[in-house]
């Protein structure tokens, strides 16, 4: 007979509990083995790799078109910039300069993917904390954007709308109208987000001071995104190294000195009504032209490594090619912001409770597919 | 034999007599204690379905949604269709949980609830018991709901149900004081701890308005602690499902989570129907002092129809309670308790002892 071992447990034992890969709170497959102390998280150590699909190195053995579709499925919330990234990679090394129209359409169409990835930090966020109404109220919005994504580019989430040298295809002819009404809807509907969730004193109890990050910690870890601008850290690549037409408007950087989840938090919030100025400036004078510059079949980069970086939702996504003059690249890497960003959650959480992890992990807004690639 | 909506006193007193007829007094208090057990384990079973079907819609009407809507005029059935699955769905057994009181525990947090519906006064003369400590009773066993919590978690054999149960230890534990202090505050105005005399003393009046401030501050922390002692958000830490997948229930399948369940509900329903005794009037209606006309109108609603439209009011209040606020941390929810509740309530009977004493309350 088997002999059961009979374990006691000690004063200063850890309690180590898995958070994940299955857990509501990890948004996917992200796991956590947390330490704690009664309730106090002694320790954070994520674990990737549950949803490794080796999106690099398959993008070796595919052409420069082709991997425009894998790179939806890193970020699946910033779809659209991953695609553009890839694209102004690819032009920049092919020396293309795409049409004005082709860089209007895709600034309004990052925007729009901006703010629906952050409709969904805010839905999912306030699921988090507890607050389950949160949760309905952010998709009812985000449905009227992928509803706009859906008649132009066919895709609602995974949408692929753009190609090296242009788009897929033009603009559907009601684009314009849907955008401005639904500018027009969201800017009625947005003070709801606050009405229900930023005002509320539970929440700020529960989100100031947590997490906290100074500005050299933030620039020390390379924080970028929200995250890193809610420590106070310029770091907007739209503002920093304008492509495509954000050199053409006028935007605010949204700068927080704080550093905690609370403004994290609310830099999201204004980041939305920032990206709703960026459309309005753009959506009324998209110039006419083609939707696509005139490109080879099969593109060829000229030997050497190529660099362009761009701002999704989430931070800066680098995207590095080396190419040996094929029609596959030699080496592909992203620098994806999610992973980055990641890397400090030991630190911030530290000494703090199990649900203030749950809070600090949500105001980091992980999407982990684009953490594993 | 003659019966009225309005008073059921000659009503179970002629099945008493009629009983007590026929057969030795032992026997008819056996069958007297059946048809009570039956009655309340009947309407247990319908205000548990009811209320969650409630939930589902009140939930719905808070997020935009429509709710159930397939099964049955307006989804009505819902719930019958869940409970049926429930019961057909098997009881996993879990690795090195202590079999015992894995299974005992539902049974523990159903049975409080269960002795806690007996104690109520539905209407004048529908009371199961009329104890004269009916107060304290209500208190005593509706803390008991705890123990089957802790042991829950305790015996899941499962880090996440024991955070869990860790959780609602200290939460129900605290709380609990509150609860009880608030309802000190009432029974100093009230002079009697027996509900049914409670309930008559608030024949012109109820007990919110004719005890100032203290009243109405003591209904507003008892609401908040009850909530916290029913473990429903934003205090349902310790079930906290983004934290902690489902907490102490995370292990239990079956009929054994439909009581956990079922419990719940039933608890915010006892929770409710307290404060509806203690502070709204119980099953008086609405009258004014000097309104003839206005009080007859109101006499006319039968008092079990105040009683339930009192409790369904506050269910609704603890309902949009849960489904609007972000949860507490645990620290917080201590603070709350320890730091503010248990100072306030205890000035709180001391201001209320000092107007009854003075004689200041009308």
């Amino acid at each position: 007979m088997e002999v059961k071992e009979k374990k006691v447990g000690l004063e200063n034992e850890e309690y180590i509990i898995n958070m994940g890969p299955q857990h509501p709170s990890t948004h996917g497959v992200l796991r956590l083995v947390v330490a704690l102390k009664g309730e106090i998280v002694q320790r954070v150590e994520p674990h990737l790799g549950y949803i490794h699909r080796g999106i690099e190195k398959m993008c070796e053995n595919l052409t420069y078109q082709q991997i425009i579709h894998l790179t939806d499925r890193m970020d699946y919330l910033s779809a659209h910039i991953n695609n553009e990234a890839v694209c102004l990679t690819v032009e920049k090394a092919l020396e293309i300069e795409v049409p004005e129209r082709v860089k209007y359409i895709r600034t309004i169409m990052s925007e729009l993917t901006r703010i629906q990835s952050h409709q969904l930090f805010w839905a999912t966020f306030g699921m988090d904390l507890g607050g389950l109404t949160c949760f309905f109220y952010g998709l009812r919005d985000r449905e009227k954007v992928l509803d706009i994504f859906e008649e132009s580019c066919g895709g609602r989430m995974i949408v692929s709308y753009n190609t090296p040298g242009g788009l897929m295809n033009d603009i559907h002819p009601n684009f314009q109208n849907r955008v401005k009404e639904f500018l027009k809807y969201f800017r009625g509907v947005i003070h709801e987000y606050d009405d229900l969730l930023t005002g509320n004193v539970i929440f700020q109890e529960r989100s100031k001071g947590m997490g906290v990050m100074t500005k050299e910690e933030a620039i020390a870890w390379g924080l970028t995104g929200p995250t890193g601008r809610a420590s106070g850290f310029s770091c907007d690549i739209r503002k920093h190294y304008p492509y495509s037409a954000y050199d053409r408007v006028t935007f605010r950087e949204i700068l927080f000195d704080e550093g905690d989840v609370f403004h994290r938090y609310l830099a999201r919030m204004e980041e939305m009504r920032e990206s709703m100025n960026i459309i309005d400036q753009l959506i009324d004078n998209i110039p006419e032209g083609p939707y696509t510059a005139k490109m080879k079949p099969v593109i060829k980069l000229p030997e050497g490594e190529y660099f362009q970086s761009v701002e999704t939702a989430r931070g800066e996504l680098g995207v590095y090619i080396v190419s040996d003059g094929n029609k596959n690249p030699f080496r592909v890497k992203f620098r994806s912001p999610n992973f980055v960003n990641l890397a400090p959650l030991n630190l911030m959480a530290r000494g703090s409770k199990i649900a203030d992890l749950v809070a600090i992990g949500g105001s980091l807004d992980l999407i982990i597919p684009d953490i594993d690639r | 034999m003659e019966f009225s909506i309005y008073d059921f006193s000659s009503f179970t007193a002629w099945i008493d007599q009629s009983l007590r007829a026929s057969m030795s007094p032992g026997l008819a208090l056996a069958i007297e204690m059946l048809i009570i057990g039956v009655v309340i384990l009947i309407f247990y079973a319908i205000v548990g379905l009811f209320l969650v079907y409630a939930e589902r819609k009140v939930c719905a009407l808070m997020q935009n949604r429509l709710g159930p809507n397939r099964v049955g005029p307006g989804g009505m059935f819902q719930t019958i269709a869940d409970l049926v699955k429930l019961l057909f769905v098997e009881l996993v057994p879990i690795k090195n949980a202590d079999k015992i009181l894995f299974s005992l525990a539902p049974y523990i947090v159903i049975i409080a609830s269960f002795m806690a519906m007996g104690a109520l006064p539905f209407a004048k003369g529908l009371h199961a018991i009329d104890l004269n400590i009916g107060v304290f009773y209500l208190m005593a066993v509706s803390s008991m709901g705890v123990v089957g919590v802790l042991l829950a978690g305790w015996a899941s054999n499962n880090k996440y149900s024991l955070i869990g149960a860790m959780r609602s230890g200290a939460q129900i534990v605290s709380y609990e004081l509150s609860v009880g202090m608030s309802l000190v505050t009432i029974v100093v105005l009230a002079g009697t701890m027996q509900l049914s005399e409670i309930v008559q003393a608030q024949q012109y009046g109820w007990f919110i308005f004719r005890g100032h401030i203290p009243a109405v501050i003591a209904f507003i922390i008892y609401i908040v602690a009850s909530t916290a002692e029913t473990n429903r958000g934003p205090f349902d830490l310790a079930e906290a499902e983004s934290e902690l997948t489902a907490g102490f229930h995370t292990e239990y399948s079956g009929i054994r989570f439909a009581f956990f369940f079922l419990a719940e509900y039933i608890n915010m329903f006892i929770v409710a129907a307290i404060a509806t005794t203690v502070f709204f009037g119980g099953w008086m209606p609405f009258n004014v002092y000097g309104w003839e006309g206005f009080n007859k109108v109101m006499n006319l609603i039968p008092p079990f129809i105040w009683f339930l439209g009192k409790t369904g009011a506050l269910i609704f209040l603890i309902m949009w309670f849960k489904w609007t606020f972000p949860r507490l941390r645990i620290d917080q929810l201590l603070t709350l308790e320890w730091k503010y509740f248990l100072p306030i309530n205890i000035v709180n009977v001391l201001i209320m002892a000092l107007i009854v004493l003075l004689g200041w309350h009308w």
